[in-house]
């Protein structure tokens, strides 16, 4: 039976349905699902996708997490005044909606060690694809489908995902250019 | 001319001695056809193994390790698709390196499966404002965008068509495969692919035995003779076995996509009900099963 049937066959069968289930039914009906399950029972059936993804360890420098080891409460109270740093990470060039955005705009100044949506739920580094997917939206569905970015492992089985991080520094995203393997060689003519 | 000579055009009748002897030999070719070699296209299972067996021991031999050839055949239910994103390949060659050391690719003389044309934005996909030789600093270069070209495994391919051995074929899983031993080097099927995909080995192929994948399948990455015609089969060592191909890993872009164009919940499916596909040459109808997207 093709889709189009299906759907007239439902819709035909709603007055019926709804006029049966009125007084009963909570309100946003039972009928809206049942609509909505038959359009989609001829589509094909997805696996759903777990929300947490498993991924390697994120790519932090060299001895720079925990931040709370230097970021302890008595020593180093959190400044909140948007400021070019000096004193530390001035090695770090924004260049990411810098005009927009500052450290803490990602990073939580409550607890140094995780980072935070735009809402102020705490995200952990490892899943920090959450924050970036708050903004590349798009890019971040293809990713979970396995569609932006590299995966390893299994086409039929288990895939090893990366974190955004570990292709884009998230303080300069662009990919950098690279330096390419050499050109193939140009076909010799053998001496005539 | 004496007349009374007549011309005696009844067929002379076969005596019992001409036709038992025509029956004997036609019995000792066939003998000898059934048991003499075979395509490995319609080899039964049991003598496959004893080739691969003995195609082990031979190339254990000449390249001093243990060679494993796999005798994998195509896993039901599975059609192999493959999907490019030219929006994110930057040019850089790293899969061509990969392929060649996964597929033990003749080093000298060079064989490369996949090229990587450099285009330019201004043309669009164009192949004559492609160029495989670019070799700047750095890639990508401004204004231009990188279109890897290798088999596009075609689901009505027209190389399997022109060969006139049966050398080639399709196998169930969609790939496009090569029997060394039946090519006979004509390179018909080379003027008839329309992605300049087939290579042919002119010379000897040259793989340093340090440089050897072990790891080899029957109808894909063992040593190639010389003078006979080579391509890409989607890595068939890793794929039969639920790997990924070699290109798809190194990929430092992750451009290059793959998977069970059977199965819904593909990585390839996705891309296909998603993106905006295409293929190239799409108006000669040979349907290619590799796809380029835009992300």
């Amino acid at each position: 039976m093709c889709k189009r049937h299906v759907v007239a066959l439902v819709c035909a069968l709603l007055p019926a349905a709804s006029v049966a289930g009125c007084g009963q039914a909570p309100p946003g009906g039972s009928t809206q699902p049942d609509l909505a399950a038959a359009i989609h029972s001829t589509e094909p059936k997805r696996t759903p996708v777990p929300l947490r993804v498993e991924v390697p360890p994120p790519p932090f420098s060299e001895g720079v997490f925990p931040c709370s080891d230097c970021h302890a409460e008595p020593d180093l109270p959190p400044n909140r005044t948007r400021r070019t740093l000096v004193d530390a990470h001035d090695d770090i060039v924004l260049k990411h909606d810098e005009t927009q955005r500052w450290c803490l705009d990602c990073h939580d100044a409550d607890n140094r060690d995780r980072l935070h949506l735009a809402g102020g739920d705490p995200v952990p580094f490892d899943e920090s694809y959450r924050l970036c997917g708050q903004c590349h939206g798009e890019k971040y569905r293809d990713w979970r489908a396995g569609v932006h970015g590299r995966r390893k492992g299994y086409w039929n089985g288990a895939k090893e995902y990366l974190l955004c991080v570990h292709c884009h520094n998230p303080h300069e995203p662009r990919f950098k250019a690279l330096a390419p393997k050499p050109a193939p060689l140009r076909p010799v003519r053998s001496a005539q | 001319m004496d007349k009374n000579t007549s011309v005696d055009d009844r067929p002379e009748p076969v005596s019992r001695r001409k036709f038992a002897t025509c029956a004997a030999a036609a019995a000792a070719g066939w003998v000898l056809t059934a048991c003499g070699p075979r395509r490995l296209h319609d080899v039964p299972r049991d003598r496959l193994r004893q080739l691969v067996r003995d195609m082990e021991r031979e190339y254990s031999a000449r390249y001093g390790t243990t060679v494993a050839v796999s005798d994998a055949g195509p896993l039901p239910g599975v059609l192999f698709g493959y999907a490019l994103d030219i929006s994110r390949c930057i040019g850089c060659r790293r899969c061509v390196y990969a392929c060649v050391e996964e597929n033990n690719l003749t080093r000298d003389p060079q064989i490369h499966w996949i090229r990587v044309l450099q285009m330019d934005k201004e043309h669009g996909v164009d192949f004559t404002h492609a160029d495989p030789y670019y070799d700047p600093e750095q890639v990508p270069q401004e204004g231009h965008f990188y279109v890897p070209v290798s088999c596009q495994q075609c689901r009505d391919a027209p190389c399997t068509k022109v060969c006139p051995t049966g050398a080639t074929w399709t196998e169930q899983d969609g790939i496009v495969v090569i029997d060394y031993d039946w090519c006979i080097g004509c390179r018909c099927c080379m003027a008839a692919c329309p992605y300049g995909a087939r290579h042919f080995n002119w010379r000897t192929p040259s793989v340093p035995p340090a440089e050897v994948n072990p790891s080899m399948h029957y109808l894909g990455n063992r040593p190639r003779p010389r003078g006979v015609v080579e391509k890409c089969t989607f890595c068939i060592q890793r794929v039969r076995a639920g790997r990924y191909p070699a290109c798809v890993e190194v990929c430092p872009v992750g451009a290059r996509k793959f998977g069970n164009l059977l199965d819904p919940d593909s990585e390839i499916r996705y891309i296909i009900e998603h993106k905006r596909v295409m293929v190239l040459k799409e108006e000669l109808n040979t349907m290619p099963k590799f796809f380029y997207f835009y992300g």
